[in-house]
């Protein structure tokens, strides 16, 4: 029982270490060879931000886009988004994929590179979810007392936006909860539900959409009562450091993937329609809602 | 008759058999006793070990308030499919000092922060005996009329006490691990009664089968026949058994022997009284006999007979003359002193014996070695050649076969005659040497009874046998100052 979770566990471990090892030789094979000799690796940080579960795919991903750029390619993957940001604020990432939220937070430190279009547009919201046999419950009013799951303290819709939406009502969010904990992951969140340690969470509608997808049978044991204002889309960022021909060039990379087959594909399977360029402006509310909080 | 009178045959397979089951049942009934035992002991074992290694984990996890993590590690292990493993926790919940759940493995039937009490009654009894004896290592609750076994460990790191790991186990899924185990333990116990009971049969049979014929031969012992045992004639091992089954034969060879002396010495005994009274008659009529014969020749030589007187003389005298010939042949003297016998007499009695053979075309086979001058009487070993001789001229078919062969060594005459043709029927063969026997068609049947009374009165043997279209009669005739 414990053996085979540990078991999974440390095989995730070795896949990881395989794909470092091979990421390894490429790098060696690279200097060897040819394509991108010597130059140094463009490091992506990649976040809870989208449902990873296939690591063959991410690995397609990252060779499609090394394709692209004629260049090495580096997966960052955190599992939370504090850690992201700090990689980025180390300069130890180009680029990442990162929450509307650390967007607005780090907004000295990157740049706005590319939005994914969710259902053809660059938005999405916060889902406030309950089990689904709980039909007492209509709205953010009735968890008043319960147990709530929160995604990520840097995430907007599982954390910034639920706690926004209870201080509209009128109420303290540190005191409304009976309890509450971090998933570090919308997906975890939205199991914490289905499970029924947690009463009712606040997920990203994109993660909730893909998730009833691949996992109809989780999110089938949930059910959404409210649906926030549409916020941009997390999006790609890039570092301030990063080159203007690097920023050009990934950037091109990401808005051609809808115009060809394999990134068709690829977009498919990470269930976004495509990348566009995108506004600041886009994330206005969710600095509005910082503000609220006194945090910009 | 009872259960113990009945045939070794029944009893030793069925006592085998009882104890085979009976066996069967102590072994399993233990063994079941033992499994149980085991079970809940392993339950336990692997309860408080999975208790202590998640209590560790979920120290820091409890430590940083961090339920999703605490989550984590309650849930890791009902991620396995082995949901009937009967080791396999029905649930796994921590509880805080106020006795509420902090987190449980299945949050929809204990929620967070809910009170063990109201949960249940199993669980408010738990929540019971936490409060009053505090825990300071895994100990397991085993409540009567509790559907559940309920093992708790403390999950503290240096004195730090910060909640209470329980793992609940079905004892349904116990108990029917546990029968499982039982139908399965029955079903191979039936399997191996199956195997051994036919084999214990077998065995038992095999054990039965010399006592019960042995005990057939011994009952037609007791009745004076003794048989031969079919079972004793296979078994060559020199076991009790193998033994019993040599007295057995030794017995039944020495009651044999016996009844056939005894029956060979009544036989001899009424040929002698037969022989007796054969020659006694003789004498009695031979006397009278020849005083009649005498008168008859006076009457004839004094002649001047009428016709009729003439006829009638003449028919009494052959009358008279049949008696004389039969009473004759009766008569065996074998004290009168007589010439010896000679190697030419040998000769005689083939020049005698010839006419008839060649007659019936019959090949004889002659082999006489005897010396110049025996001390045997002439006459009686002719007349005994002669009657042998010609009793196989009769008993041969045409073409047939007659082998005579004389060995005369220092102690004794040994005359073998054999001849082909049908061999002598039993009936015949008992009265063989008795008077007025006619084995076949046209003889007296004296012959053999006067050869047999001159052999008995010379001491010496006659034994007629034969074999594959043969019959032989060897005469054995001790010489004189000899025993047989």
């Amino acid at each position: 029982m414990l053996s085979k979770t540990i078991s999974v566990r440390f095989d995730v471990r070795r896949r990881q270490i395989l794909g470092w090892l091979s990421a390894l030789a490429m790098f060696h094979g690279g200097y060897a060879s040819t394509a991108w000799g010597g130059v140094k690796p463009l490091r992506v940080g990649l976040t809870p931000a989208f449902v990873h579960d296939e690591y063959g795919m991410l690995e397609e991903w990252r060779r499609y886009l090394e394709a692209k750029l004629k260049r090495q390619v580096e997966f960052v993957m955190r599992d939370s988004y504090r850690e992201t940001m700090d990689l980025l604020r180390l300069d130890k990432l180009d680029f990442a994929w990162i929450c509307d939220y650390p967007f607005v937070y780090l907004k000295d430190e990157v740049r706005l590179l590319a939005v994914p279009l969710n259902q053809g547009r660059p938005f999405y919201r916060s889902y406030l979810i309950v089990r689904a046999n709980d039909r007492a419950r209509r709205d953010m009013r009735d968890l008043k007392g319960a147990v709530f799951a929160y995604a990520d303290p840097y995430s907007n819709t599982g954390y910034l936006s639920p706690r926004y939406q209870v201080r509209q009502l009128g109420e303290d969010p540190a005191r409304f909860f009976r309890k509450t904990f971090f998933t570090w992951s919308h997906r975890k969140a939205i199991e914490a539900v289905a499970t029924g340690l947690a009463q009712g969470a606040a997920v990203d509608s994109y993660v909730w959409d893909t998730l009833s997808r691949l996992r109809p049978d989780i999110t089938a044991k949930t059910r959404i009562i409210t649906k926030s204002v549409e916020y941009g889309f997390p999006p790609f960022v890039a570092h301030h450091a990063v080159a203007e021909e690097d920023y050009r060039a990934m950037q091109a990379a990401l808005l051609g993937m809808r115009d060809e087959l394999i990134g068709k594909r690829l977009l498919d399977f990470l269930n976004i329609d495509g990348f566009v360029v995108g506004d600041k402006h886009m994330y206005d509310d969710v600095a509005k809602m910082m503000h609220a909080f006194g945090e910009y | 008759m009872g259960v113990f009178d009945l045939s070794l045959r029944h009893k030793i397979p069925l006592w085998g058999s009882l104890l085979i089951v009976a066996s069967a049942l102590a072994i399993s009934t233990a063994l079941l006793f033992r499994a149980y035992d085991d079970l809940k002991q392993d339950l336990f074992i692997s309860s408080e070990s999975l208790g202590q290694t998640l209590a560790k984990t979920l120290f820091p996890a409890l430590l940083h308030d961090d339920l999703w993590r605490a989550f984590e590690i309650v849930h890791a292990p009902f991620h396995s499919e082995l949901k009937n493993n009967p080791l396999e926790a029905e649930s796994i919940f921590v509880v805080n000092d106020a006795m509420q759940i902090l987190v449980a493995s299945d949050p929809g039937e204990l929620p967070t922060l809910s009170d063990m009490a109201s949960i249940g009654p199993e669980y408010r009894r738990l929540a019971t005996e936490l409060r009053l004896a505090p825990l300071t290592m895994t100990r397991a609750y085993d409540f009567p009329e509790a559907r559940h076994y309920y093992i708790a460990t403390p999950i503290a790191e240096a004195g730090r006490q910060i909640g209470i790991l329980v793992i609940s186990h079905d004892q349904a899924a116990f108990w029917q691990r546990f029968l499982d185990m039982t139908v399965r333990s029955m079903l191979i116990g039936l399997l191996v009664v199956a195997v051994i009971l036919p084999i214990n049969w077998y065995w038992g049979r095999r054990m039965a089968e010399p006592l019960v014929d042995l005990a057939r031969g011994m009952d037609a012992m007791m009745q004076g026949k003794p048989v031969p045992l079919p079972t004793a004639e296979n078994y060559s091992y020199r076991d009790e058994l193998g033994q019993l089954f040599a007295a057995y034969r030794k017995a039944a060879a020495a009651l044999n022997e016996k009844t056939l002396l005894e029956q060979e010495m009544v036989r001899t005994e009424r040929l002698a009284a037969v022989g007796r009274l054969a020659s006694g008659i003789a004498h009695e009529v031979n006397n009278p006999l020849g005083g009649m014969l005498m008168a008859l020749d006076t009457l004839k030589q004094r002649g001047q007979l009428d016709t009729a007187t003439t006829k009638t003389a003449a028919l009494l005298e052959r009358g008279l003359q049949q008696i004389a010939e039969t009473v004759g042949a009766l008569l065996v003297e074998a004290r009168v002193p007589a010439r010896r016998l000679t190697k030419q007499d040998c000769v005689d009695v083939h020049t005698l014996i010839e006419p008839q053979i060649r007659k019936k075309r019959i090949k004889l086979d002659w082999h006489c070695d005897m010396p110049e001058v025996s001390s045997l009487s002439a006459g009686l070993v002719r007349q005994i050649l002669i009657n042998l001789l010609l009793n196989a001229v009769q008993a041969t078919n045409a073409d047939g076969h007659i082998m005579m062969e004389a060995i005369h060594t220092e102690k004794a005459l040994r005359l073998t005659v054999t001849n082909t043709g049908e061999p002598l029927p039993e009936a015949v063969r008992k009265h063989l040497f008795e008077p007025f026997v006619a084995g076949r068609e046209g003889g007296h049947g004296l012959g053999l009874w006067v050869t047999y009374q001159i052999v008995t009165q010379l001491n010496g043997q006659i034994i007629a046998g034969g074999q594959d279209g043969e019959t032989r009669f060897v005469v054995t005739l001790p010489l004189q100052g000899s025993t047989l």
